[in-house]
């Protein structure tokens, strides 16, 4: 199939990967969508026409999908998403506070991506970590006990380029390949 | 703490906080990992899902039907094949404990599948974790693969003819999900639209229309602990048709917010957040908790609960005494659902915390069926209208009837729950409605944090 999306060899090995695991191809639509937004940032008509293709199925099958699901985007997020969690555990340790302060530092407004494209925020529902909320997400990096007060110093290192590495913001992530070394 | 509350009993989260435990096979095989396979393997698979029954284990994700029960739906005259999916959407706001077991102990999770799928006879099992989870998803893909080298799982499982390949799939931030047939039909790679029951009951017509079963992770990991203690042993943990462990998931207002394994009734609720959380912050009084995720109904502080239970006891209890089982919230007309207990104190703003939750539901309708499609957004303008200076006295009781015309009038439960934050905060804290409506209330208390 001709890769007219310009999808590196990597996406495209996994795609193939992927497609054989499930008893029908539809099924794999999820799995390849995200595969290619992770690539492109985003799934626009020609990548839906692409994967649709792909998956023997009709661009409509993915483009419904695209425009239902929360995480699936057809326009790209900036270069570093912060995602906030709102709801009511998250707001109950001032995850409001939180947002807030991340549009105010980082100079975008929440559910937009700012003009030079470097940073995008968004409010999001739930991210089933609500014992150590505000819980903040930064691309794939989960950071926990984020209020407005510790999100000032957190903004200042995400806009430096620190926070990875920084000791006072150990993300999920990290801080469990930590413990078991 | 007070020496009259009990500890904490881990089965299920034993390893979880070991800093010597890593999410890797080794630690998993070290502390005995696997054997329980063998031991399932050993049995014929229908003795497999006897324990299960015997053990009376109740569904962890929500709605707690018996696990041994969902089982014997199994249509297995039909010929199709047969599917399992592990439910690893966890997205009921308020739960955390599913994340705990996928990140920290997978293994755990990949052995009571496969000893489930060998149970019930399943062709290929599926884990639909949510999207969120990246690294989580990363982790059980290892794990599998960790799993599959030593002959678990995959191929020929234990070099018997059994083999069952196990695929986890990603979903995309969308709560109904979570519900199972939403679940199965997003696992078709559809919309996730709800079917009807009946006859879309997944036992009988599940994925692809096959026989399937739908399970919690957490219910999955309790079957590897039922083969290991046998179904009859494990019915003795916690009380009779409450049996097991249950991690409950405290958030909110209290000091020690956290995940928390106890035997089932073991503690109270009032146990739960003074005790084992370490009570509010200091000064401040308990204004109301929902005991089993944001959709279960919200439980006023000063409340007092009476009736009887099944067994004919009769019960008088405050709030505090609520014991924490799936019958104790059900009986004080709530429910444990997967256990995630908010706590509010005297600081918040009733009205705007049920605005928050109506977001919520308003944001993850699926839109299918009109009643909670139009219900749920209309309560949502109604409370955020209600928390921007604009509350009106009346506003209490449009809300109530909105939310009655979206209760019992949708395919799937996503209806209920929807309806039941606004039908509990508006008739239990009615005196905090009319407030806002009047002139002196309209702005937040400056003591009061955000929630909308």
């Amino acid at each position: 199939m001709e890769n007219t999306l310009n999808l590196s060899a990597d996406t495209l090995s996994k795609i193939d990967e992927v497609v054989p695991k499930y008893p029908e191809k539809r099924s794999a639509a999820l799995m390849v969508i995200h595969l290619v937004q992770d690539e492109l940032g985003a799934v626009n008509d020609s990548a839906c026409e692409w994967i649709a293709h792909r998956l023997e199925l009709q661009p409509i099958n993915i483009k419904e999908l695209i425009t239902f699901y929360p995480m699936l985007r057809e326009k790209p997020w900036g270069r570093k998403h912060v995602r906030v969690c709102r709801t009511l555990p998250c707001a109950l340790r001032g995850s409001y506070g939180t947002c807030k302060t991340f549009e105010k530092k980082l100079g975008v407004k929440e559910g937009h991506v700012r003009e030079d494209g470097e940073y995008s925020l968004e409010f999001m529902e739930c991210l089933a970590d609500c014992g150590q909320g505000p819980v903040v997400i930064v691309d794939e990096k989960t950071y926990e006990n984020i209020d407005a007060k510790r999100a000032e110093n957190f903004a200042e290192l995400l806009i430096d380029g620190k926070l990875d590495g920084s000791v006072d913001f150990t993300s999920y992530e990290d801080s469990l390949n930590q413990e078991t070394k | 703490m007070n020496s009259s509350t009990p500890k904490e009993r881990r089965i299920i989260l034993k390893h979880a906080d070991d800093p010597k435990y890593s999410n890797q096979i080794g630690c998993y095989l070290r502390e005995g990992g696997y054997e329980n396979l063998k031991k399932a393997f050993s049995m014929k698979p229908d003795e497999v899902g006897e324990e299960v029954l015997k053990s009376g284990v109740r569904g962890r994700g929500g709605a707690g039907f018996p696990a041994g029960m969902k089982w014997k739906f199994l249509d297995r005259k039909s010929g199709k094949p047969i599917y399992l999916i592990c439910n690893a959407d966890e997205s009921e706001p308020g739960t955390f404990k599913d994340r705990q077991i996928m990140y920290k102990d997978p293994h755990q999770l990949i052995e009571g599948m496969m000893i489930a799928a060998f149970a019930i006879g399943a062709k290929q099992a599926f884990i639909y974790i949510r999207a969120e989870f990246h690294e989580g998803a990363r982790i059980l893909d290892r794990a599998i693969i960790e799993a599959k080298k030593a002959g678990f799982c995959g191929d020929q499982i234990l070099g018997t003819d059994y083999s069952c390949d196990l695929v986890v799939h990603r979903g995309a931030g969308a709560y109904i999900c979570g519900e199972e047939t939403g679940l199965i039909e997003s696992l078709e790679g559809k919309r996730p639209n709800p079917r009807i029951k009946p006859p879309y009951f997944p036992a009988v017509l599940g994925l692809y229309q096959c026989p399937t079963i739908v399970n919690n992770v957490e219910t999955l990991c309790n079957v590897r602990h039922i083969i290991e203690m046998g179904g009859e042993e494990f019915s003795k943990i916690g009380k009779p048709n409450n049996t097991g462990t249950r991690i409950w998931c405290v958030s909110g207002q209290v000091m020690n917010p956290g995940y928390y394994e106890f035997e089932c009734g073991s503690l109270t609720l009032g146990q739960m957040i003074f005790d084992v959380c370490g009570g509010l912050q200091p000064g401040r009084s308990l204004k109301a908790v929902i005991p089993g995720g944001s959709s279960a109904k919200v439980l006023r502080a000063d409340e007092r609960f009476t009736g009887s239970l099944k067994d004919g006891t009769e019960f008088d209890w405050g709030l505090e005494d609520i014991p924490l089982d799936f019958d104790g919230p059900m009986s004080a007309g709530s429910m444990s659902g997967s256990g995630g207990i908010i706590v509010m104190d005297d600081t918040v703003d009733i009205v705007e915390a049920m605005a928050n939750v109506n977001a919520f539901y308003a944001h993850e309708s699926c839109g299918q069926c009109t009643p909670c499609r139009e219900g749920s957004l209309w309560m949502r303008k109604i409370s955020q209208r209600m928390c921007s200076g604009g509350a009106r006295e009346e506003d209490a009781d449009l809300l109530l009837s909105v939310a009655k015309q979206i209760e019992g009038r949708t395919i799937c439960a996503f209806g209920e729950a929807a309806a039941w934050p606004t039908q509990s905060f508006v008739t239990k804290f009615k005196d905090d409605f009319i407030r806002k409506a009047t002139d002196s209330q309209k702005d937040r208390d400056p003591k009061s944090l955000q929630l909308i």
